[in-house]
């Protein structure tokens, strides 16, 4: 699959945006004031800059709003109307501390429960995809809500949570790439049932339809930078959880004090920010659509 | 409305018949052509005559190599264009109700108006049969020539869709899938014709009719009354026998 820049850096930043927003909701931290307007903007910058982000790749992006339409079968639809609503619920819970100093915890509860489901249907809308099998399984949505949740905890700077979630993110983010690996040779599509000719004989795809490429080409059939995936899935990991665990152990112990403790803190996330995104890069470029096979292309 | 229909009144579609198309690439052209000119946005070229030409098309035809165990190969052109699916995925991801499939004979639409051009029903079809138009931006797909099909201003010849219409070899068969007795109905029982990807759960409406077995020349192949008979020389005699170890005989003849 073409990895989009605009969706890539879409599902990183609001994956980032939205694990902040479920801790602020969570009243982890709950500051108030301008404390809190800090704490809010940074979150919002993410969460609503990645929905920007993702507006870039439409071709006719003036008309986003009739994307609220068809909630009832659309899981890109889903994720706008759960999007736009968390964003207000956790605006009001929001202005709620920066401006009354008042914390409304019901609502804050309910802001972070959109805010991860928002990323939830992010992910479903992946995940529902049939044609690209390294997609479609359950590593998909596990992998976006751990990397979403563990985001949320590094950034809203909680140390003894986000050790161990950080730890689940890699893990599932690993099992994604495991399971990933073998889904397409798993599907049982090939040549033989894309063309229904595999009962007489081998098929091999003898002349394209056109000499020249096509948007099917270069929207599915994307293969530049596969021969390196190895060494990114290597670089993405460590950035994106060796690093952060390091740093972030480093933090908890008494050789790391004061004004370094918080150098280390933003090391941890901008490197997990970096790792991220190289994996998200990966999860299109190495992802394979069925439709390949009609141009004899894996 | 992107959630699907239960059941449509027809089921209009086509079916392909690999053994008869020469691959001519004509519907290719015929579909290019009526499409271009009617039915919502044209299907644009880019860089139509220069290096690296790229375009819109509803309809490819792709060849194929079949290498049978102990047969020779057989080539196979392959048409492909949306199947209007039973079970369309690319209608339910559809965010805005732009992807549609008709009630009354099963089409499956795209309304361009709404279009956001988000593509993700391009991703969701496994035939490739979605092309996202580079200079409008919308969704464009087989529409099965609904502006023919049902056109009172075409004479009665001409009310299929252009594909069928021109194919020099009639390789392509348009008819109503739900009545048993419709020409397509037949010939799909008749010849066994077959779904694409069954195991993708689409359920597509358009069948493809299997190519036929070929003869062969048998005139070469072992009776296989042969053991009974006189043995078979297994070595050359008289002259050819004699070459044949004198070639051998020479340096870098054995082999």
């Amino acid at each position: 699959m073409h990895p989009a820049p605009s969706v890539i850096l879409f599902s990183t930043l609001s994956g980032l945006g939205f694990g902040l927003l479920a801790f602020l909701g969570l009243g982890m931290p709950a500051p108030t004031g301008f404390s809190a307007f800090v704490w809010f903007t940074l979150a919002y910058l993410l969460a609503v800059g990645g929905l920007i982000a993702s507006t870039f790749h439409l071709g006719h992006p003036e008309r986003a709003m009739k994307a609220f339409k068809q909630w009832r079968s659309s899981w890109l639809s889903r994720e706008g109307i759960c999007a736009v609503v968390a964003l207000i619920v956790m605006a009001i819970y929001g202005a709620g501390l920066v401006f009354a100093d008042t914390r409304f915890t019901l609502l804050g509860y309910l802001g972070a429960v959109l805010s991860v489901g928002t990323v939830f249907t992010t992910a479903m809308i992946y995940t529902q995809i049939r044609t690209v099998p390294r997609w479609h399984n359950l590593t998909t949505p596990f992998m976006f809500l751990s990397l979403c949740i563990a985001g949320g905890a590094l950034l809203s700077g909680r140390v003894s949570l986000a050790i161990p979630l950080l730890v689940i993110a890699a893990v599932a983010q690993i099992a994604h790439w495991v399971v990933g690996d073998k889904a397409f040779a798993k599907s049982g599509t090939t040549i033989a049932t894309a063309t229904g000719l595999g009962a007489r004989g081998d098929v091999r795809a003898f002349e394209p339809p056109h000499t020249g490429t096509n948007y099917l080409l270069k929207e599915f059939v994307y293969v530049i930078g596969r021969k390196h995936a190895t060494k990114l899935r290597i670089i993405a990991l460590v950035l994106m959880a060796v690093v952060p665990l390091v740093a972030l152990t480093l933090t908890q112990t008494d050789a790391v004090s004061g004004v370094v403790v918080h150098l280390f803190a933003a090391i941890a996330v901008i490197s997990h920010l970096v790792g991220v995104f190289a994996a998200r890069w990966l999860f299109f470029a190495q992802a394979e659509h069925v439709v390949g096979l009609y141009y004899g292309k894996r | 409305m992107t959630t699907l229909p239960t059941s449509t009144d027809k089921k209009l579609g086509l079916v392909i018949d690999l053994d008869t198309c020469v691959g001519c690439h004509a519907c290719v052209i015929s579909c290019k052509g009526w499409n271009t000119e009617n039915y919502g946005a044209p299907l644009s070229d880019q860089d139509p005559y220069g290096a690296e030409p790229s375009g819109t098309f509803l309809n490819r035809v792709h060849s194929y190599e079949i290498q049978p165990e102990a047969a020779p190969a057989q080539l196979i052109h392959f048409p492909k264009s949306c199947l209007h699916c039973e079970d369309a995925p690319c209608v339910t991801v559809c965010p805005t109700g732009a992807s549609y499939k008709r009630v009354e004979d099963g089409i499956v639409l795209v309304n361009e108006q709404d279009c956001i051009g988000c593509g993700l029903c391009a991703w969701a079809c496994p035939y490739g049969a979605r092309e996202m138009d580079a200079t409008e931006k919308v969704m464009k797909k087989c529409t099965l020539c609904v502006d023919r099909i049902y056109n009172e201003n075409l004479p009665e010849e001409d009310r299929e869709p252009a594909c069928v219409r021109t194919c020099p070899a009639g390789a392509r068969h348009f008819g109503d899938f739900a009545d048993p007795d419709s020409n397509v109905s037949k010939l799909t029982a008749e010849r066994g014709g077959m779904d694409l990807m069954p195991e993708m759960g689409t359920k597509p409406v358009n069948k493809y009719l299997p190519p036929r077995l070929k003869d062969r020349d048998r005139s070469q192949d072992v009776d296989i009354l042969a053991p009974l008979l006189d043995p078979v020389a297994t070595e050359s005699t008289g002259f050819l026998g004699w070459l044949d170890k004198a070639l051998e005989n020479m340096p870098g003849g054995k082999t």
